[in-house]
Parts: structure tokens; C-alpha cells; sequence
């Protein structure tokens, strides 16, 4: 164990250490804790924090439910709106949706805990694996699903409780998409994405095949073929490139890419972080990123992005909690070069001013910052998509109900506009189009 | 810096703020150290006859609590003092030696016979003791045995009692009222009329706090059953502000003294009890909730308010507001009030919108954009949505000036006082004149 071992290495921190950096970013409430939260519920009127919610769960009546001692009946509620309330309740930005629509945080500055109040509720239910809902009568109708992130299996769930036999296909070994792979490490611990879903299939009717991925192992005529319907959560697969010189160099990767090696380290003292880390990029993915290779013991963890502050996709709250963690964030800054002999070395950024009209230029005033390791944060983007899907804007276009170009095939998730790359958005979108399913299956829609 | 020095009957006491007679008071450690935070006086907790009661050994307390386990009511089953009526007589004395300046005043419960009033008088006597307070008021274990509420809730005996005392000692005689009763005024007219020099109220009010739903038993429960006990806290708060009011404003007892008590915790609700007629009040909840130190905070906050006020002594806040307490029929009908919602300060909640459309006249308005705003036309003033509103000042009141059109009835609004006695309405409005 070397904190300063030079370049990219493992176990700069030991076992204790990372153990204590990767433990749950905010633990569970207790009996008394909820109970003190929830007392702070006003129980609004057509409440703000429900419609601030992508999945418009009945917040007032839930923190209710808890108040009143029932947080299984709290959790039902929850995922009677979004069956995957367990993973949302860690992940979710609620600082600028339902918390940040909290009227309490208009009076006092400090809002409801929704979110902890929602772990609080759903750990209560999953903890026993108590599956909350009873499948319908089988329909006989099948659907493909193709992809288990948080569409595909919000998708799947409500199709096999309307009675519907759904298979998942996963390209990746593990279901969970996102869940699984793209969320940091200390937001959702103990492997609670697999046990989410294992979780979830608990409705019954739900078959997930691993290691199947579309256009590779089957096509989406074959798909069409054996099953009614298909649904498309594939999410994006590609990664934006810089674009610079110097990016085929080692020690440059996908950040995403990083934080899934995190995540299915089974020992994160093997998990390899350079001394000197650059993050380029203004996103949840790019807090991610260098919030834990600060906590893997790098060094120094500077976020550069291109813009000014305003206009980063992490919220204030999660930029902040970066800085807590001993992040830099250089705003205002694009990468121009990356230079190194066999490897990376360092990074030349330019400055950038942001025209009024919005465009970005580059002021010719450049500094060098050096970097074992540089995490490409600077979006995702779709591949793979099936012939005869319309593209828009680089997504799978879909109307209001999910419905895709193409006859019997709905899509929701990333990988359609517009998507908001967040698990509490996918998921809505997976059941919406489920519903739409549901009714094409069944001759109402 | 106000006068807050305290003659009730005769009784001095630095300040108003009294310990009423109960556990807080039950013995010589807990009354000194109630002295040296501050308390004016006590009234030591309840003495009877030997041998001494026993009490359950199970709880004693029941409590309602708000959010935050805040204790809004607690009830209990406690009776009185279970220590031999020697060691409280002698730790009395020794107090009252060492606490002059503080008021003194034993709560006294003895059989509804004049025998056992008058061997126990004479010993309370002897300690020095300010007064005595004639325990009228618990409803719970004593008063199956004739005494407390079973006393209280009979004004002839109350009158009894009272006349006894009055005949066999020379201390004041203060007399505890139960609220376990219809019409508070007549044990209080019967005290006054036996003589007695006050009265003090309210004791706790007959209640049973909850019910265990795995054992289907009443709360506090002991061995799988419960009863019912004395109620207290803030939650009776207004309840005892009505009996002190109708006591304070009834034609034969008005301007009698009287000791307020029932869910005083802070010099507000103390300064109300004053207000509406009670020339010193008694504190338990309280203390019980909070410790003997809040008491630091009710003297130093009547002070202040006081000061602020214009009010120099306590003489100037007694019975102030008594004058303002009236009948409904004598309420004006002329005097009209509108709703209004401050936006700068709405937080958006909606619960005026709530509680006004499912529950009152649908005279609040809610835009698409969350602003709600009252309607006049349908606003009757109800003040539900004040009260709803959980942010204070949010919502208030604005009254109508005479002329102005109420555009709910499209009446002009009068400036002439009228009153249910003469509206057209009142069939009995037009006895005797027409």
C-alpha cells in the first residue's frame, strides 16, 4: 500500500480505508429518525414533490403511511408508481426534483427527506423480499424486452403483472444496465442492484437472458417473429470521443468504464487509480468518476469542464459533495491536447469564454495539467440501433406512449428523446410503454 | 423592569409562577430545588390521613403526543401522596424556615367529614404554611372512596367543606375545582359561598390517552387493564381558559380570586390565564416535560412583555381581558372579515385549498401555478384556512370598513353594532315590541 506510487496503480489506500470511503453515501434512517422526518410532512395539496417526480409517486401519502407505522404500506405505494423506488430512493438528484419542489424547502431552506424517507420504506419491504403485487391471469401474449437497465425491467415488471410473459434480453453478463454498471459504488452498496432484481422478477413471468445482445446473438426481426410486442431500454452504448490529439494514449479511458470496474471489483483494493486524475466533463457521470478516484487514495481528482458552472449537468448539491471529497472543478476549460510518451502525461487545456449567442471559443490562454489518467465524461451515445427505427437528435424518436417508427416496437430509457439519463425517468418510460403495450396486447389501446 | 410580585389571598410570593400540587411537589427535595430555580411558590403535593394511600406499581402516566413526540397531553394515575403524613409535615416546615420569601400552600384531601378536617388543620398550621388548598378535583382512585372529584362535582359539599375549613383555621382556603363537571360556575359560586377565599382550576380532566391495539387495553395499562385518569398539558389548555373565564365574569364570583391551571409552558399562555381573570397560576406539565428551569424563561418573558406593554405590575394584566369574553348572542354581526394570503410569504403547500374546498365554502382559488388567492365572494371568514396555514402570519384576517360592499351577500357593510338579539332572523327578536 503506496499513496504516491506514481502512475496508475492498485491499493494506494487500505482495505479499512477504502472499505470506510465506499460505505454508503447516506445511511439508512432509523425507526426514530423516519419518524421525526416524516412528522415534518405537510401533506400538501396536489403536492409539488409528487408532480416534480418523473414517476409522480404519492409522496405525501407515503411519508404519511410512515408516520402512521405502516412503512410497508409506504413502500407499496411507492412502487405501486415506480417499481424500482429502492434503487431511486439512492440515486435519484432529489435536491433538484422532488426535494427541491419540497415546500419546506421554499420556507425554511431544508426540505422533506423524501429520498431517505423512501430508502426508509422500501428497505423495510425488499428487506424480507416481500414482492408487493400479485401477477394477473396469464394473456398468453408475449414481449421482448430488450435491455435490463431501469426501463427494461419497469417495462417487464408491469407487462408480467398485467398477465404478459416477458423475456429480458441482456447483452451484458450481469441484468441491471445502469444500475448495475453506471452508478457509483457508494450510492447503492451490498449489491443491492441484484438484489433489486432478483427482487423485482419476484412478480413472476419474467425470464432474463444474459450475454444476449441485440445485433449480435439476435435481431430485432427474429425478436418480432417470436414475440407480440418489443420494447427497446438499450440505453447508449458509445462514448463521446475528445476528438484531440493524444487520446488513443494509455491511462485514457471512458469514465463509464471506470466506474464499472468499480462496481464489480470484488475487492477494491485491486482497482487500479492514477496518482494524478483528470475528469473532462460536467455530468453525473463525471462527479462519479472523480469522486472515487478520490476515494481510491488519487491524489489529486480535477473535473475540467468546458462551460461555466451554471450549465454542468450536476447539480450544485452533488458538485458540492465532489468538493467535500477533495475534487477540484476548473470550469470554463476544454481540452486541446494530451501529451505523453507511451502513456499519458499531461493534459493542455485552453480557457473558453461562451459567446452571448451561446457558442463556445476558446480564449488561446492554455495550461498544462498533469494526469496519470484522464476519464472521458462527456456523454454517452446510441449504437446499435435496428434498421427501421427513426433517429432523432441522435435518439430512438417515440411518441408520448413510447411507441417507436416501427409497428410493435416501443422504446424508453437513455436511448430515447428526450432522455434524461436518469433511473427515476427510464423507469416511468418503461412503464408508460408497458401500459401502451398492454393496451395494443389487449385490443383497448 | 415590571413588578411581578404576587398577593393571592394574602399569600406572597416573588412571583406568579407556582408549582401546582403534584408529583413535582411531593417532597422536600424536589419543592427546594424548584425554590432555587426560581418558582414563587408551590403548592405542596396532596395530604391525607394515615395510614398512608398506595399507589400501582405499574405506569402512571399516559401521554398524546404531536410530531416530534412532542407531549401535548398527559394523564395520570397517581394519587396522593403516598408518604406518611409525618415526614411531609415536618420536611413543610423545615422548607418554609429555610423559604420565607416563597409561597408555601398544602393541598389537603381528607374524608367529607368535619372530624377529619379538623385533626388534620391544625397540624398544617403548625408548619408555617402559607395556606391550604382543598383538593376537589382528582377523578381518579380517590374519588372512588369520596373524596376529590366526588367532593367537587357535588357544590353542596364543596360549600361544606369549604365553610369547615374556614371555621377551623386561620390560613386562606383555597379551593381546587374539577372540570369533571357541566357548569363550572356553581361548585365556584358554593366554594365562595362556604367562605373560601379562592379558588384554583382546573384539575385533570377524566380521559383515557389511547388503547393498545395487540391487547386491546386502555393506556396506561397495568396488568392488561387500564382506567380512566387525569388529563393535563397543554391540550387542556382551553378548556381550563374557558372555567377560569366563566368564573372570572359570572355575576356572583367575579373578581374573586382565582389560581389558573391547566397547560401553562410558556409566560404567554401564563399572561392569558392572568388576562382572563387568575391572579397567580400553577404549573405541573410543564415542569414535568421540561425540568424546574422554564420557569426562568416564563419570568423573565412576562417580564419583558410587561415592560414592552406599559404594564407595571400584575395588578394592571389581572382580569384584563374579562370584559371581552361575552355571550355569542352579544357577538357583533355587522363586523365583517375577509381572508387574505400573503403571496410573499405562501410557501405553496395548498392546505388552505384543501381544507376550504373539501371542508368549508370553496373560497379559495388555486392557479396552475400553485398561487391561491381567497375569493371574497364566497370567503366567510371562517379562519379555517388561518388555522391550517403552517405558516404564521401567512394567512390573516382584514376587516371590512363600513360602507364597503361585502361581495359575498352584496350587503353594505354597517358600522352600527348588531347582535343576534335583533336580527330579523331571531324569533325571539321581536318579543315584547311588536
Amino acid at each position: 500500500m503506496n499513496r504516491w506510487t506514481p502512475g496508475i496503480a492498485p491499493e494506494r489506500l487500505s482495505a479499512d480505508e477504502l472499505a470506510a470511503n465506499f460505505s454508503d453515501l447516506h445511511p439508512p434512517l432509523d425507526d426514530h429518525e423516519a419518524f421525526v422526518a416524516a412528522g415534518r410532512c405537510y401533506f400538501c395539496h396536489d403536492a409539488p414533490c409528487t408532480a416534480a417526480c418523473p414517476t409522480e409517486i404519492d409522496i405525501p401519502m407515503f411519508i404519511r403511511e410512515i408516520f402512521s407505522g405502516r412503512p410497508e404500506a409506504a413502500a407499496r405505494t411507492i412502487f405501486a408508481r415506480n417499481v424500482m423506488g429502492g434503487m431511486c430512493a439512492r440515486v435519484c438528484p432529489t435536491e433538484t426534483l422532488c426535494e427541491e419542489a419540497c415546500v419546506r424547502e421554499m420556507a425554511e431552506g431544508k426540505p422533506v427527506e423524501i429520498g431517505r424517507l423512501q430508502r426508509y420504506a422500501t428497505d423495510r419491504l425488499m428487506g424480507r423480499n416481500a414482492h408487493p403485487f400479485t401477477r394477473a391471469a396469464p394473456t398468453g401474449h408475449k414481449v421482448a424486452v430488450v435491455g435490463s437497465g431501469p426501463a427494461g425491467l419497469a417495462c417487464a415488471h408491469r407487462l408480467a403483472m398485467a398477465g404478459h410473459d416477458v423475456v429480458i434480453f441482456e447483452a451484458r453478463e450481469k441484468p441491471g444496465g445502469l444500475n448495475e454498471y453506471g452508478i457509483a459504488a457508494y450510492k447503492t452498496t451490498e449489491g443491492f442492484a441484484q438484489a433489486e432484481v432478483g427482487w423485482l422478477i419476484g412478480i413472476g413471468g419474467i425470464e432474463i437472458r444474459t450475454g444476449t445482445a441485440l445485433g449480435r446473438d439476435v435481431t430485432l426481426d427474429d425478436l418480432l417473429d417470436m414475440f407480440d410486442a418489443v420494447f427497446l431500454g438499450m440505453g447508449l452504448a458509445g462514448v463521446n470521443a475528445l476528438g484531440i490529439p493524444g487520446e488513443d494514449l494509455a491511462g485514457v479511458e471512458p469514465a463509464v468504464d471506470f466506474i464499472a470496474r468499480i462496481r464489480q471489483a470484488k475487492n477494491l483494493t485491486e482497482v487500479p487509480v492514477g496518482r494524478n486524475v483528470v475528469v473532462v466533463g460536467g455530468g453525473m457521470t463525471a462527479i462519479d468518476a472523480a469522486v472515487q478516484a478520490k476515494l481510491l487514495g488519487a491524489e489529486h481528482a480535477t473535473i475540467v469542464y468546458r462551460r461555466g458552472p451554471e450549465r454542468m449537468g450536476a447539480s450544485e448539491y452533488e458538485r458540492e459533495l465532489a468538493a467535500a471529497r477533495g475534487v477540484s472543478i476548473v470550469t470554463n476549460a476544454r481540452p486541446v491536447r494530451i501529451l505523453g510518451q507511451d502513456r499519458l502525461e499531461e493534459v493542455v487545456f485552453e480557457y473558453t469564454i461562451e459567446t452571448p449567442q451561446g457558442r463556445l471559443e476558446g480564449t488561446g490562454e492554455t495550461f498544462h495539467l498533469p494526469a496519470d489518467q484522464l476519464f472521458k465524461a462527456i456523454g454517452q451515445k446510441l449504437e446499435g440501433v435496428p434498421g427501421g427505427i427513426e433517429i432523432e437528435n441522435g435518439k430512438i424518436r417515440v411518441d408520448a406512449a413510447g411507441r417507436t417508427s416501427r409497428e410493435r416496437v416501443w422504446a424508453g430509457g437513455d436511448c430515447v428523446a428526450p432522455g434524461e439519463d436518469l433511473t427515476v425517468t427510464a423507469t416511468a418510460q418503461g412503464r408508460d410503454a408497458a401500459e401502451s403495450i398492454h393496451s395494443f396486447l389487449t385490443g383497448e389501446g | 423592569m415590571a413588578d411581578l410580585r404576587c398577593n393571592f389571598v394574602g399569600i406572597k410570593s416573588p412571583n406568579p409562577f407556582w408549582l401546582a400540587s403534584a408529583p413535582p411537589t411531593d417532597k422536600e427535595y424536589n419543592v427546594r430545588r424548584a425554590f432555587e430555580a426560581g418558582w414563587g411558590g408551590v403548592v405542596w403535593k396532596t395530604l391525607g390521613e394515615d395510614p398512608p394511600i398506595v399507589n400501582v406499581n405499574g405506569p402512571r402516566y399516559g401521554a398524546v403526543h404531536g410530531p416530534d413526540r412532542w407531549l401535548m397531553g398527559l394523564n395520570n394515575i397517581e394519587l396522593i401522596s403516598d408518604r406518611p403524613l409525618e415526614v411531609n409535615l415536618r420536611e413543610i416546615k423545615a422548607v418554609k424556615r429555610d423559604w420565607p420569601d416563597r409561597a408555601l400552600v398544602v393541598s389537603l384531601m381528607v374524608p367529607c367529614e368535619e372530624q377529619a378536617w379538623k385533626r388534620i388543620l391544625p397540624l398544617v398550621e403548625e408548619t408555617g404554611a402559607d395556606g391550604i388548598e382543598l383538593n376537589f378535583g382528582c377523578p381518579h382512585g380517590m374519588s372512588e372512596r369520596g373524596m376529590g372529584s366526588a367532593v367537587g362535582q357535588v357544590p353542596e359539599y364543596v360549600e361544606m367543606v369549604a365553610r369547615w375549613c374556614k371555621q377551623n383555621t386561620r390560613m386562606p382556603v383555597i379551593v381546587k375545582l374539577t372540570p369533571n363537571i357541566t357548569d363550572i360556575r356553581h361548585p365556584a359560586r358554593a366554594a365562595f359561598r362556604g367562605g373560601a377565599d379562592a379558588v384554583s382550576l382546573i384539575n385533570t380532566i377524566n380521559s383515557i390517552t389511547g388503547v393498545d391495539l395487540d391487547s386491546f387495553a386502555p393506556e396506561p395499562t397495568i396488568d392488561g387493564k387500564g382506567t380512566h385518569g387525569g388529563y393535563c398539558g397543554p391540550a387542556v389548555k382551553p378548556i381550563a381558559l374557558n372555567m377560569v373565564a366563566e368564573i372570572a365574569r359570572d355575576e356572583e364570583t367575579r373578581g374573586k380570586p382565582i389560581s389558573g391551571i391547566g397547560g401553562i409552558t410558556t409566560w404567554r399562555d401564563a399572561a392569558e390565564f392572568m388576562a382572563l381573570g387568575a391572579s397567580s397560576v400553577q404549573v405541573c406539565t410543564a415542569a414535568m416535560t421540561y425540568g424546574f428551569r422554564i420557569v426562568e424563561e416564563m419570568i423573565a418573558g412576562l417580564s419583558d412583555w410587561m415592560d414592552e406593554k406599559g404594564h407595571a405590575t400584575l395588578d394592571d394584566i389581572i382580569g384584563k381581558a374579562v370584559p371581552n369574553v361575552t355571550d355569542w348572542q352579544f357577538l357583533n354581526l355587522n363586523h365583517v372579515t375577509k381572508a387574505v394570503i400573503d403571496q410573499d410569504l405562501c410557501i405553496k403547500c395548498g392546505r388552505c385549498y384543501a381544507a376550504c374546498e373539501d371542508t368549508s365554502h370553496q373560497a379559495i382559488a388555486m392557479s396552475e401555478d400553485r398561487v391561491f388567492t381567497v375569493k371574497d365572494e364566497e370567503c366567510v371568514a371562517c379562519n379555517l384556512c388561518v388555522n391550517v396555514c403552517p405558516v404564521e402570519g401567512c394567512i390573516t384576517m382584514r376587516t371590512m370598513v363600513p360602507g364597503e360592499v361585502d361581495p359575498r351577500t352584496g350587503a353594505v357593510v354597517s358600522g352600527e353594532y348588531a347582535n343576534w338579539t335583533t336580527h330579523p332572523n331571531n324569533p325571539g327578536a321581536g318579543c315584547g315590541t311588536g
